[in-house]
């Protein structure tokens, strides 16, 4: 019997200590490409898109902000394609790479790392699929998630994405991009064809055309009622059995359904039949096939501008915070002969097989994504008019899912991601959800510029997360930082770095190192080292890990963290 | 340790961080003033799922339409409502019943957002509920602790302060009278005026040539706010350890219960909106047992709220409102429920000015020849109840009784100006010397 407790004393020890060593282990991450391939170099469309920036600036007579420091660069980067402040440990790599193009092979880098299909993909959805809960089984988010993830760690063309979704047929399981129409379908099993014609719009051509479901565009002349409802007749046919999606929908004499609109007030058998057509440009529209699909074809057609300005405005947005056109899907039609910052991005976008690598690489190296948020505005009114022309960096409040990321990439040296330590993962994955549900989600207006809230100051200061976040622990940041620093100026240093991806400035370190002096183990430091000295006056009440704690709070607490600059 | 914050404790913090904090000076209880003095409090009772008129309000006994449900007299003269409401039956005295709202939405959620904001919603725009309103046009400086307050919410929509932005969101308490989370610090007051003064320096440093983008954050004014109730007298409104135990057990020992009077807590210390939120009206199985069992609830707590504030005198300056996202189907389906019901709802309101033991609107007691109910939810149709009052002229009134311009347009963020309601104040809902001030003919 003995021998079997000890046997079994011996086997927790061991698995505990492989615990230990794998939660520990050293991940040896690649390094980015030496060079970018001479082939995808972007020079000279950013160049012509920094161009347009410099005409308007100089047009509005505002002068650009200073150039921001690389790590600011690199803070914004991770926010926009990870959803997280970058780890100590991407930094100290970032910062030992000493080649040329730096930023550039970074992002191409990035591009390839898993935790960037996987939050774009999210954010994408958003735009897609809204964030309600939608019909019961035959609508699944993750399935839709997963497929974008995965079309874009293969870097696939946004064109074949949104021809896929728009013209989805099979089931909401193995033919993921079917849930795009699948939420769509109402208690009474229809589809809802005004909320597909309107998502299509706005998502695929950045263009709010919803209220012209009920009546003419009150501001925009070229929106007319007929012209929704002739859009949302592409989708009548549309139908979802149990065989999935399909578009081939019968009516009661088994012949192909008609679209029909009963006006208010008026009887089913006084209905108007509304043939499907396109607004502009009909030429586009192909002759044959479902109508499903012309309709994609006719939104992705290599000459719609306001498709790929469309995307590259909300592009810009996921790496701003804040679209360049505001709101994302509300963009002005575009004019004949005049070309504008979304149609130079659009322009190499479409060049280069419409992948959405491009815009997110272009915007990255362009002078506008550089720039310092450190403004010389000497009123409101200027900084107003230099935020309006992009000549300093907008500052934007971090999404819920940004905040929580940041906090769990914080209070770990090494990099959270697919190839980090369970029990980092599933402290992030047990806790996530209810960080979000707490601090509140911004729902489909992701991009919509809000404050924060009182519940979620309350969080941040007295939450259970920051709580423990914060702690000097064995595995979290703060411990580690605690532990390995060579001295009390370092600590206070990697504490920034982790936090907040810059260093302290002399005040700020100086403010944190006199605290970091006045703790129970500075003060037996001292006695040591000269036994007779007068006592700490006031006598210390707080250990070296409490105020590495209070040091971390207060860097989560404060603006600097929730907010992109 | 002791982790409690004195007040005196956060101003002299304040003060050291070099921080601002415009704070009034503030009498502890808003209510030593009484009626006409008082700003107006609204209190919404949302009955989450649709609540079946026929079972509540407005019932049709020994009619096609009227089910197993028996009426019964209330204080009010001519006025009768379900058996299932003997106790507020003895407020009805107190209260208007309309039976002839009407809405086009027939989905939770599309109808409950049309109810709470007076529009029927869009994709492209979120419109503040009319609680959010009511606080973003009625500030009161006075008040340390958030002016709208969602006690118990599980409904589909939210109060939120939509286009207002979301500092005007509901405060939500998941659970009344069970205390606030997040409300205490974690460490002890030296260590947290360490770190409020650390705070300081970081957000200077931030503050560097960015005055004009941090003051837009409001950041620090948020926490400052958030600093300032967490060490407010006002909190105590949430909690009901001082309440007798007989008082609570009238409320009735539910989530429901304890937030209506959590609710009237609030409203003495002048909070301007709360929502308690009651959820399981959604009978499309047995439609007349799932109402015996929710106005269980209901009943004891809506009639001692009102008693209690007519008792309390507050009742003059606080509106009560139940309402729901629709009304129930008048047919009875073979599951023994009642299917949703836009075409014609009830919902009771009292107090702020409202008349007193009157009915507004009637309904009809044969089932609706229309052979399908879907139908009739897609819109369109003309059947309706007689004197309807649309939920926007409702908003109008109530905002009209509060002294807010329900007329006063609010540039939104897709650049569209929008009236707070669509419609104009109805007179016939408010009591006449009422209505003669704050409804302009």
């Amino acid at each position: 019997m003995r021998a079997i407790i000890v046997l079994f004393a011996v086997s927790v020890v061991i698995l505990a200590l492989k615990v230990v060593e794998v939660a520990g282990r050293i991940d040896h991450r690649p390094a980015p490409p030496a060079a970018v391939a001479a082939e995808q170099q972007l020079k000279d469309s950013v160049s012509r898109l920094n161009a347009e920036f410099q005409k308007q600036w100089q047009a509005e007579n505002v002068r650009p902000a200073a150039f921001a420091d690389d790590l600011t660069v690199l803070r914004r980067l991770s926010l926009a394609l990870f959803g997280t402040v970058p780890s100590l440990e991407d930094i100290r790599r970032f910062e030992a790479d000493e080649q040329p193009d730096r930023i550039d092979r970074w992002v191409v880098d990035m591009l390839k790392d898993s935790r960037y299909s996987d939050y774009f993909a999210e954010r994408l959805a958003r735009s897609l699929v809204g964030v309600e809960g939608g019909p019961f089984i035959i609508f699944r988010r993750d399935r839709m998630t997963a497929w974008l993830a995965d079309q874009l760690r293969k870097d696939a063309s946004w064109s074949e994405m949104t021809k896929e979704l728009i013209a989805a047929e099979g089931l909401w399981t193995d033919s993921p991009a079917a849930n795009f129409i699948t939420i769509a379908r109402q208690d009474d099993e229809t589809i809802n064809v005004n909320k597909l014609a309107g998502r299509s719009v706005r998502t695929f051509l950045g263009q709010r055309i919803d209220c012209a479901q009920c009546h003419d565009h009150p501001f925009d002349q070229q929106w007319k009622q007929h012209h929704f409802e002739e859009l949302a007749a592409f989708f009548c046919q549309a139908g979802v059995t149990f065989g999935g999606v399909t578009d081939s929908r019968l009516d009661d004499k088994k012949q192909k359904v008609v679209y029909k609109v009963v006006d208010p007030g008026k009887e089913e058998s006084e209905a108007r039949i509304i043939p499907e057509a396109v607004p502009f440009n009909s030429e586009w529209l192909p002759a044959e096939g479902g109508l499903r699909h012309r309709l994609a074809e006719w939104i992705t057609h290599k000459d719609n501008r306001r498709y790929e300005r469309a995307i590259a405005n909300r592009v810009w947005g996921f790496m701003f915070g804040k679209p360049l056109h505001d709101p994302v899907d509300d963009l002005p039609h575009p004019v004949e002969g005049e070309q504008d910052a979304l149609d130079i991005l659009g322009q190499e976008f479409r060049a280069r097989g419409d992948r959405l690598s491009v815009l997110i690489r272009m915007i990255a190296l362009s002078d506008t994504f550089r720039l310092s948020s450190e403004s010389s505005a000497t009123d409101e009114s200027e900084y107003q008019t230099q935020v309006d022309a992009w000549s300093t960096f907008p500052l934007v409040r971090l999404r819920p899912e940004q905040v929580i990321g940041s906090l769990f990439q914080a209070a770990h040296i090494r990099t959270i991601d697919q190839n980090s330590n369970l029990i980092a993962r599933a402290q992030k994955f047990g806790n996530e959800n209810d960080f979000l549900n707490e601090y509140g989600d911004m729902g489909d207006d992701e991009l919509l510029q809000q404050v924060g809230t009182i519940p979620q100051a309350l969080l941040r200061m007295n939450g259970r997360f920051s709580s423990e976040l914060s702690k000097a622990e064995l595995l979290t940041a703060a411990g580690q930082i605690l532990d390995f620093s060579p001295n009390e100026e370092a600590v206070v240093e990697n504490s920034y770095l982790t936090c907040l991806a810059r260093r302290p400035s002399d005040e700020e370190k100086e403010y944190f190192v006199a605290m970091l002096d006045k703790t129970y183990e500075a003060a037996a430091k001292k006695r040591e080292a000269s036994p007779g000295a007068p006592e700490m006056d006031p006598k210390p009440d707080r250990s070296r890990a409490e105020v590495v704690q209070d040091i971390f709070w207060t860097l989560f607490n404060s603006p600097e963290f929730s907010w992109n600059h | 340790m002791n982790t409690e914050i004195s007040r005196r404790r956060i101003l002299q913090m304040l003060s050291v961080c070099g921080l601002t904090l415009a704070l009034p000076g503030m009498s502890a209880r808003a209510a030593s003033r009484r009626r006409e003095e008082r700003p107006k409090s609204l209190i919404t009772l949302w009955m989450n799922g649709g609540m079946s008129q026929l079972e509540t309000w407005d019932p049709h006994p020994g009619t096609p339409t009227g089910g197993e449900v028996k009426e019964i007299n209330t204080s009010a003269k001519d006025m009768r409502i379900s058996e299932m409401l003997p106790q507020l039956a003895e407020q009805m005295h107190l209260c208007t019943l309309i039976r002839s709202l009407t809405s086009k939405e027939g989905d939770h959620e599309r109808g409950s957002a049309f109810v709470k904001t007076g529009y029927r919603p869009e994709p492209t725009l979120k419109y503040p509920t009319l609680g959010a309103i009511a606080a973003h046009e009625l500030p009161d400086a006075r008040i340390e602790i958030p002016q709208h307050v969602a006690l118990a919410p599980s409904g589909f929509v939210t109060p939120e302060g939509g286009y207002l932005g979301n500092e005007w969101d509901a405060f939500r308490v998941f659970s009344p009278g069970d205390g606030l989370s997040n409300l205490k610090s974690f460490v002890s007051k030296e260590r947290q005026t360490d770190r409020l003064k650390g705070l300081s320096v970081v957000s200077k440093q931030f503050e560097f040539n960015r005055q004009f983008g941090t003051t837009r954050t409001l950041h620090q004014n948020t926490l400052d706010r958030a600093l300032t109730m967490m060490s407010s007298e006002q909190l105590k409104a949430f909690e009901l350890d001082a309440e007798p135990a007989a008082v609570k057990k009238t409320y009735g020992d539910t989530s429901f219960g304890k937030g209506c009077l959590v609710a009237r807590r609030l409203v003495e210390v002048g909070v301007r909106s709360i929502e308690v939120n009651l959820s399981g009206f959604d009978t499309h199985v047995s439609n007349h047992e799932g109402h015996i069992t929710q106005t269980k609830i209901l009943d004891p707590a809506i009639a001692t709220l009102l008693k209690e504030l007519k008792e309390r005198d507050l009742l003059d300056s606080t509106i009560v409102l139940c309402m729901s996202e629709f009304g129930r189907t008048p047919s009875i389906n073979p599951a023994g429920g009642r299917d949703h019901w836009p075409n014609w709802f009830s919902c009771m309101i009292a107090g702020g000015g409202f008349r007193e033991g009157t009915v507004i609107g009637a309904t009809p007691s044969d089932l609706p020849k229309q052979s399908s109910n879907m139908q009739m939810m897609a819109g369109g149709k003309t059947i309706g109840p007689e004197d309807p009052i649309q939920v926007p002229e409702l908003y109008a009134t109530i905002m009209a009784a509060m002294g807010i311009d329900a007329r006063k347009e609010i540039m939104t963020p897709i650049g569209r100006p929008i009236r707070f309601a669509d419609a104009t104040p109805s007179a016939r809902l408010l009591k006449e010397e009422v209505a003669a001030k704050v409804v302009q003919s």
